[in-house]
């Protein structure tokens, strides 16, 4: 269980000049002990880079990495005590459950009676504890997986255990299953993970925190429920919910806001969006709704299609050149193609965004700092 | 997972002409004089396993094929250690990679003849780099006199040309490995020692199985590369066994034993084929974890 | 991250490389000698440095033509082993039908039989058909045991290409030879690739039969080499340079496949 500090940079090249030359731009953030993080974001973002710097298989190009204080830039993998999962289950074919677990111990020598009760211990965790005789090449991929798990989790100083997108080879209907284990164990054992997913329903079920990433920056870091509701970067806004966010096209007219020749009221300080002139509106759709014309928080717009989801019915419409969706309650009355209809836009959950796709108001806070 | 389709056969049908023209007729004509005694082009007398029972006497045979399995066994022995740590010495990527790759397979690309020819210039004392070597080192060293050096000789020659077989296969495997293995080893604290035998010697398991068969029955049917180094002398030490068939089908036209031979070497080397093919379907069905590409 | 322990294994490498080419480097190093030169003094490099023997070769039809009939076998058996072996290779990977594992099988051994054991029916057979002395009766001979290793290894890349695409291709409406040299055979260069470079490296290396079913006019390489011996003595020097030029082709080829090389040994099917 370690508290975990990053203050680095890593690029491709030496002399890197560009954004483009880094894999990871310079960031400075902490992973607190005993907490559980997810490094969110989509291929190429630069999420394992950054687990695999925390872990030790790779070194940053600048900058260093502190377990609990103590500088570990130079440190192994097993130096630094970590633990890691991969993508498809890594297992020793030749050996049984049992003697798969116990291998980290033998190789640091410990008692095999201590092995043998922490083996126990661990395989009754992940209910392996049936199988521990069993040759490890014989199983499902999911028990492998347990099995690389519990490789990791045998040693009792392991400061942190990573995960690098785990559940990719793993059957739908059972990576629910490995997930509620893992935050059991997160639970038990209070240990700090860090999990790498391209998967935002992972990652906002799984973690405490979430980091969101994005071509080598990370973009915020937040609890689920912030960065759904105040996502302080466009990406985010995109990137979490299903569908995303909302954008569209706003500019201050002098007085009020104003959206595809329409005028809105806004509930939040006008300041900020006067003083940049044009900026980007964002509203969820789960926060659009119908409301009645002439509403001045509402856009008129002309529908373009009306989808049953199930539990709820997902409207797309134009306002003017842009498109528009709405998560509407399955229980109203359905509208048809070409209907012409005002969907409510501005409100509480409504967030502004600036040039550089940043927030600048929203309607809580004023402009929010982005990532720490 | 395959369709049934009989219409397939005719899909089959032109490599199954091919080889059977190649394979099948020969064959029948083997099986047929190895029952008889062709006494003139006219007369042929039905003489049953009467060759084959002599073949089986034949002391001769008996010397060829004690010979042969020594060989066989000698060259497994040194090629498949040499080839996996060829493999593992051998460089994974960049342009060393490459350039290693085609040093290395070059001698699998020369005409075995030429193989032959190479080491029959190499080890003579008086212009060859390897004879005058040893001869200035004090060995008296002499290919054409005597079988021990003869035997040594064929030997390295074998190692040399075709340890890279063994080597490629071993590479391939190797490559396959895919790196969050290593990964895994060395967080767990794994020494080298316990990530050769506990990750890459099981993962090379299957090629290396093909590798131990294929050289085995390549070694068993060992021609040209010894028949142009020593000739099958001093004697017939360096006499293997399809030398010794060679010489009594063509050289003497003992066509009779020389066919019952030939079938009962054929069959020897069916059972090993057997024995490989099924092996190379557990090694493709994958019995051996699928990793990501 | 290379560590002082790498040094053992590099050490090693350069060891067998050395050893490798050494032999090699001689047969090359001699071809550029005179055969006085050769006989009279030993030395590692060459005293008077000729191309004498080169040009021998390649002025001497009696040794030019061998190489010109070894390529000219080599390539007609390649070309056949590879369109003979496409569809079969298709029907393996495909479909199951009666009697296909016997078949495969049957294949195999055919690759896995001495030769020696083909030599005499072999010879009456063309001698019948009136083939002996012919490039084709060679390239035919030769099917024997490439025929099966094409087979093989193309099933293997065919079998790694989904079996979706010719689905989709079947409802998209190609006739099968439309999309198997279209669609099919592009996604299997490598395979292609791999199955040529072996053919040709088993037909090319090959003594026995060549050596038996020609005598003049299609006589490869292989057999003129064995036959340099003159009045004065063994020519060494132009046996050399001959050695040397057979190694080039292959060399060129391994060149050309080296990327394919490593997948086409990891399935296995050499």
């Amino acid at each position: 269980m370690a508290r975990i500090d990053l203050d680095l940079a890593h690029a491709y090249r030496p002399n890197p000049r560009r954004d483009d030359d880094y894999a990871l731009l310079p960031l400075k953030m902490h992973f607190d002990d005993g907490g559980a993080y997810a490094l969110l974001g989509p291929s190429g973002c630069g999420k394992t880079t950054m687990l695999n710097l925390i872990s030790g298989l790779l070194t940053p190009s600048q900058g260093h990495v502190k377990f609990d204080g103590r500088d570990v830039t130079g440190s192994t993998p097993q130096q630094r005590n970590i633990a890691q999962v991969f993508q498809f289950p890594v297992i020793y074919d030749t050996m049984t459950v049992a003697q798969n677990l116990a291998f980290p111990l033998r190789n640091r020598r410990v008692a095999d009676e201590r092995i043998r009760q922490r083996v126990g211990r661990i395989a009754e965790m992940l209910e392996l504890s049936a199988q521990l005789d069993q040759r490890a090449a014989g199983l499902a991929a999911d028990a492998k997986q347990k099995i690389s798990l519990g490789r990791g989790l045998v040693r009792e100083d392991v400061s942190a255990v990573l995960f690098d997108e785990p559940l990719t080879v793993i059957d739908p209907h059972l990576k629910w299953q490995l997930r509620r284990k893992l935050k059991q164990i997160h639970q038990e054992l209070k240990l700090t993970l860090v999990y790498v997913t391209h998967d935002q329903v992972e990652a906002l079920t799984f973690a405490d925190q979430v980091v969101v990433m994005t071509r080598g920056r990370t973009v915020q870091i937040g609890s689920a429920e912030e960065l759904f509701e105040r996502p302080s970067h466009t990406f985010v806004g995109h990137f979490i919910g299903s569908p995303g966010m909302n954008f569209l096209a706003a500019r201050w007219d002098g007085q009020a806001v104003e959206v595809a020749g329409h005028r809105l009221r806004i509930a939040t300080d006008a300041a900020p969006l006067a003083a940049a002139g044009e900026f980007t509106l964002g509203v969820r759709p789960e926060y659009v709704s119908l409301t009645e014309a002439g509403d001045p928080t509402a856009l008129p717009a002309q529908v373009v299609q009306l989808q049953d989801v199930g539990t709820y019915r997902l409207l797309t419409a134009r306002v003017g050149e842009q498109m528009l969706r709405a998560r509407l309650d399955p229980e109203l009355p359905a509208s048809g193609r070409g209907d012409r209809v005002w969907l409510k836009v501005t409100g509480a959950h409504t967030c502004y965004y600036g040039r550089d796709d940043r927030l600048l108001a929203s309607a809580d806070q004023p402009a929010v700092e982005q990532a720490r | 997972m395959k369709t049934v389709n009989q219409k397939a056969w005719w899909l089959v049908l032109p490599v199954v002409i091919c080889v059977a023209f190649s394979a099948v007729l020969p064959l029948m004509t083997v099986v047929n004089y190895s029952v008889q005694d062709i006494i003139s082009p006219t007369r042929h007398v039905f003489v049953g396993t009467e060759w084959f029972a002599a073949v089986l006497r034949d002391e001769e045979l008996h010397g060829a094929l004690w010979r042969q399995l020594g060989f066989s066994f000698a060259v497994l022995a040194v090629e498949i250690p040499l080839g996996i740590a060829l493999a593992l010495a051998m460089p994974a990527s960049g342009w060393k990679a490459s350039a290693v790759l085609v040093v290395v397979a070059l001698s699998l690309l020369i005409p075995w003849n030429v193989v032959g020819t190479i080491w029959q210039i190499y080890g003579r004392a008086d212009i060859g780099l390897l004879g005058y070597a040893l001869t200035q080192l004090g060995f008296n060293y002499n290919y054409t006199g005597k079988p021990l050096d003869a035997w040594l000789t064929v030997l390295v020659m074998d190692v040399w040309h075709w340890t890279p077989l063994v080597a490629l296969l071993a590479y391939a495997g190797l490559r396959s490995i895919p790196d969050a293995y290593y990964q895994a080893a060395r967080i767990d604290g794994a020494s080298k020692l316990a990530v050769f035998r506990y990750i890459q010697l099981p993962k090379m398991r299957g090629v290396l199985m093909i590798a131990v068969l294929l050289r085995f029955m390549d070694s068993f049917m060992i021609y040209t590369e010894p028949f142009v180094l020593t000739g099958g002398g001093p004697g017939n030490s360096t006499t293997f066994l399809s030398q010794y068939l060679t010489q009594k089908a063509v050289g003497q036209f003992d066509v009779g034993p020389a066919a019952a031979f030939s079938l009962i070497y054929f069959l020897i080397i069916l059972l090993l084929c057997f024995v490989l093919y099924n092996w190379m379907l557990r090694v493709g069905s994958g019995e051996t974890e699928a990793p990501h590409a | 991250m290379p560590k002082p322990r790498f040094r053992a294994r590099s050490l090693f490498l350069i060891a067998y490389l050395v050893f490798a080419m050494l032999p090699i480097y001689w047969m090359t190093m001699m071809s550029f000698k005179t055969n006085e030169d050769i006989l009279s003094s030993f030395s590692l490099w060459p005293q008077h440095f000729t191309w004498a023997n080169y040009h021998t070769i390649l002025t001497d039809p009696s040794w030019y033509s061998g190489y010109i009939n070894s390529m000219i076998y080599v390539a007609i058996n390649m070309a056949i082993s590879i369109v003979v072996a496409l569809p079969a290779a298709y029907a393996f990977s495909r479909y199951s039908f009666l009697g296909d594992k016997h078949l495969f099988f049957w294949l195999l051994t055919n690759r896995m039989t001495p030769v020696a054991v083909f030599l005499l029916p072999f010879f009456q057979l063309y001698t019948t058909l009136g083939l002996m002395d012919t490039h084709i009766a060679v390239a035919l001979a030769h099917l024997v045991f490439n025929v099966p290793l094409a087979v093989w290894i193309l099933e293997g890349f065919m079998s790694g290409v989904p079996r979706e695409i010719d689905e989709t291709a079947y409802i998209d409406g190609y006739s099968f030879p439309h999309f198997f040299v279209r669609i099919f055979l592009p996604l299997i260069k490598a395979g292609v690739g791999v199955a040529a470079f072996f053919c040709f490296m088993f037909s090319w290396v090959e003594l026995l039969l060549a050596r038996t079913l020609t005598s003049v006019n299609a006589k490869p390489i292989a057999a003129v080499m064995t036959r340099t011996v003159s009045a004065s003595g063994m020519d060494w020097a132009v046996l050399a340079a001959a050695g040397v030029l057979t190694i080039v082709p292959g060399a060129i080829v391994i060149w050309f496949v080296r990327h394919y090389i490593a997948k086409g040994f990891a399935m296995g099917r050499v």
